[in-house]
C-alpha cells in the first residue's frame, strides 16, 4: 500500500534556511545543507527546497547549494523558486534535483507545465499553487503569485485541474492564509483540489499540531504533508509525525 | 569500478551521489570502452522510455551484448522499463529486449503517478535484497508499469490496487522501477547489494 508522506520544507533565502508566517516576517531557522541531511537521515519522506527569493533563473550560488543539499540527501528532492524555463529544469536535474516546482511561470505561462512535462516526464513536474481564501465567498480560493504578494482572479481548483491536463504530475498547495500560522492546514482547500485532480497533491501551509497533519490526510485527502517550523524548531521530530499518524490507522514508512 | 551511464535523461547526479556515498569506485560515461572495462553498469533514467531508447542509440547495442556476455546491469526507474521488449508510452518503442514483457500504463482510477514509498515484497532469490528480511518501502515516480511475461525473471512486487512489478532479476540482469538512490538506507543497501554481486562477477 502506498504510504502517505511527510516532506519538511526548506524555504531557502540568502543561503539560509528562513521561516515566516503568511509569507512575512522571515527568521533564521538554520543551514540547509546541515538540515536536509538530518530529515533525510531522520526518515522524512522527500524534501523540498524553495528558493524564496526565485533567483534560481540568474544565480549560480542557489545551483551550487542545490548540488551540496543533494549530495547528502536521500531521498526524493524537489527544487523550486524562479523557475522560468524548462532548460533551468534540466541544469537542477543535472545538480541534484529529482522534481522541480514550477509557480508563478507556470500562471504567466501554462505552456510551461507542457513542455517541461515532454522533456523530464511529469513526475518531475510539480506545479506549486498559493492559494488564499477569496473574500465573502464561501470555499472559494484563488490563485496568487510572486511568492503570495499578487492575487489573481484564477480559481485555484480550476488551475489545478488545468495544470493537470497540461502534464503536472503533482500539486504543492500552499494555503495563504494558514502558511506560518500553525493553527492546522485548510482542510477544505486541500479537500477541494484533491477532489478535482487524479495527480496526488501536498497539502502545505499551517502544520502545527500533529491532529492537523491527521485532519487534512485523512479528510482533506492529501497524499501528502508538507511542514516546515515545526521540524526546523524542533516542536516535533519526522519520527513523532510518523508515529502519531501510524498510530491511527495512516499508512506510513516507518522510521527505525 | 561501476560505470553510470550518461546518456543525458534523467537524474544521473543523484545516481552518482549515491553510489560514491556508499564507497563504490564509479565512473559516469557513455564511452563504449569504459563500458566493456567496467564490473558493473548502472543504467538510470526519468522520463519517457521512447526518448530513453532515442537519446541511448547506438548505445543500446553495446549494453545488450554485453549483458548477455554477463556483465551485471542494473536499469532503474526508466532504465528498468527499457530493459523490456516495448514500451506503449507516447507510441509502441521497441526496447533493449534483455527481459520479456512490455511496459503500459498503469490503469486509472487510483492517483497516478504512482508517487511515494510503497512496500516492496521480495523473494529470497533476489540478490538485490539479499540480507533485508522479506520486504522494505521503496520510493516510486511513475506512471507505466512493465507486465513481465518472462519465465525466467524472478519479480518482486508491490502493491497499487493491484500488483506493479517492483524489481526484476533474470541472472546478471537487474532493475528497479523505484529509485534505490532516493530510498533512504534500504535503497542505498540495494545499491551496496548489486556492487557486491558485481564484484563477485568478473567479466
Amino acid at each position: 500500500m502506498l504510504t502517505k508522506r511527510i516532506i519538511p520544507c526548506l524555504d531557502v533565502k540568502d543561503n539560509r534556511v528562513v521561516k515566516g508566517i503568511n509569507f512575512l516576517n522571515l527568521r533564521d531557522a538554520g543551514d540547509p545543507v546541515e538540515l536536509g541531511a538530518r530529515y533525510s537521515n531522520e526518515g522524512a519522506d522527500e524534501l523540498v527546497f524553495l528558493d524564496i527569493t526565485a533567483t534560481i533563473r540568474s544565480n549560480k550560488t542557489i545551483i551550487e547549494l542545490v548540488e551540496k543539499v543533494a549530495a547528502n540527501v536521500f531521498i526524493p528532492f524537489t527544487v523550486g523558486g524562479g523557475i522560468t524555463e524548462p532548460d533551468q529544469i534540466g541544469e537542477l536535474l543535472r545538480s541534484g534535483a529529482d522534481k522541480c516546482s514550477i509557480n508563478t511561470a507556470a500562471v504567466m505561462n501554462p505552456q510551461i507545465l507542457a513542455e517541461s512535462a515532454k522533456r523530464f516526464g511529469n513526475q518531475c513536474v510539480v506545479l506549486a499553487i498559493d492559494a488564499r481564501r477569496t473574500k465573502g465567498v464561501k470555499n472559494k480560493w484563488h490563485v496568487t503569485v510572486k511568492a503570495g504578494s499578487e492575487p489573481t482572479d484564477i480559481d485555484a481548483v480550476d488551475w489545478a485541474r488545468r495544470a493537470e491536463d497540461l502534464g503536472a504530475g503533482e500539486i504543492l498547495l500552499t494555503s495563504m492564509d494558514a502558511d506560518g500560522t500553525k493553527a492546522g492546514f485548510d482542510i477544505e482547500l486541500t479537500r477541494a483540489v484533491a477532489g478535482a485532480v487524479d495527480i496526488p497533491v501536498i497539502a502545505s501551509g499551517g502544520a502545527g499540531s500533529l491532529e492537523s497533519c491527521y485532519d487534512v490526510l485523512a479528510d482533506g485527502n492529501a497524499s501528502a504533508v508538507l511542514a516546515a517550523s515545526i521540524f526546523h524548531y524542533n516542536e516535533y521530530t519526522v519520527k513523532d509525525v510518523k508515529d502519531y499518524l501510524a498510530s491511527r490507522g495512516v499508512a506510513m514508512r516507518p522510521v527505525d | 569500478m561501476i560505470v553510470i551511464i550518461d546518456y543525458g535523461v534523467g537524474n544521473v547526479k543523484s545516481v552518482t551521489n549515491a553510489v560514491r556515498y556508499i564507497g563504490c569506485e564509479t565512473k559516469v560515461s557513455c564511452d563504449p570502452v569504459d563500458i566493456e572495462a567496467a564490473d558493473g553498469i548502472l543504467l538510470p533514467g526519468v522520463g519517457a522510455s521512447g526518448y530513453a531508447m532515442e537519446k541511448l542509440g547506438p548505445l543500446a547495442d553495446v549494453i545488450c551484448d554485453i549483458a548477455k556476455g554477463g556483465k551485471p546491469l542494473l536499469g532503474v526507474c526508466v532504465g528498468y522499463q527499457i530493459l523490456f521488449d516495448e514500451s506503449h508510452e507516447y507510441g509502441v518503442h521497441k526496447c533493449l529486449g534483455l527481459v520479456e514483457g512490455k511496459v503500459i500504463p498503469i490503469p486509472v482510477g487510483r492517483i497516478i503517478p504512482h508517487m511515494g514509498w510503497n512496500y516492496v515484497k521480495f523473494g529470497e532469490k533476489m540478490e538485490l535484497f539479499s540480507g533485508m528480511g522479506e520486504g522494505r518501502h521503496f520510493a516510486f515516480a511513475h506512471s507505466y508499469y512493465a507486465d513481465i511475461t518472462d519465465p525466467d525473471a524472478v519479480v518482486a512486487y508491490t502493491d497499487y490496487d493491484m500488483d506493479i512489478a517492483a524489481s526484476v532479476q533474470k541472472g546478471n540482469i537487474f532493475g528497479c522501477q523505484f529509485h534505490p538512490e532516493k530510498s533512504g538506507a534500504d535503497g542505498l543497501e540495494v545499491l551496496r547489494n548489486f556492487e557486491k554481486f558485481c564484484k563477485g562477477v568478473k567479466c
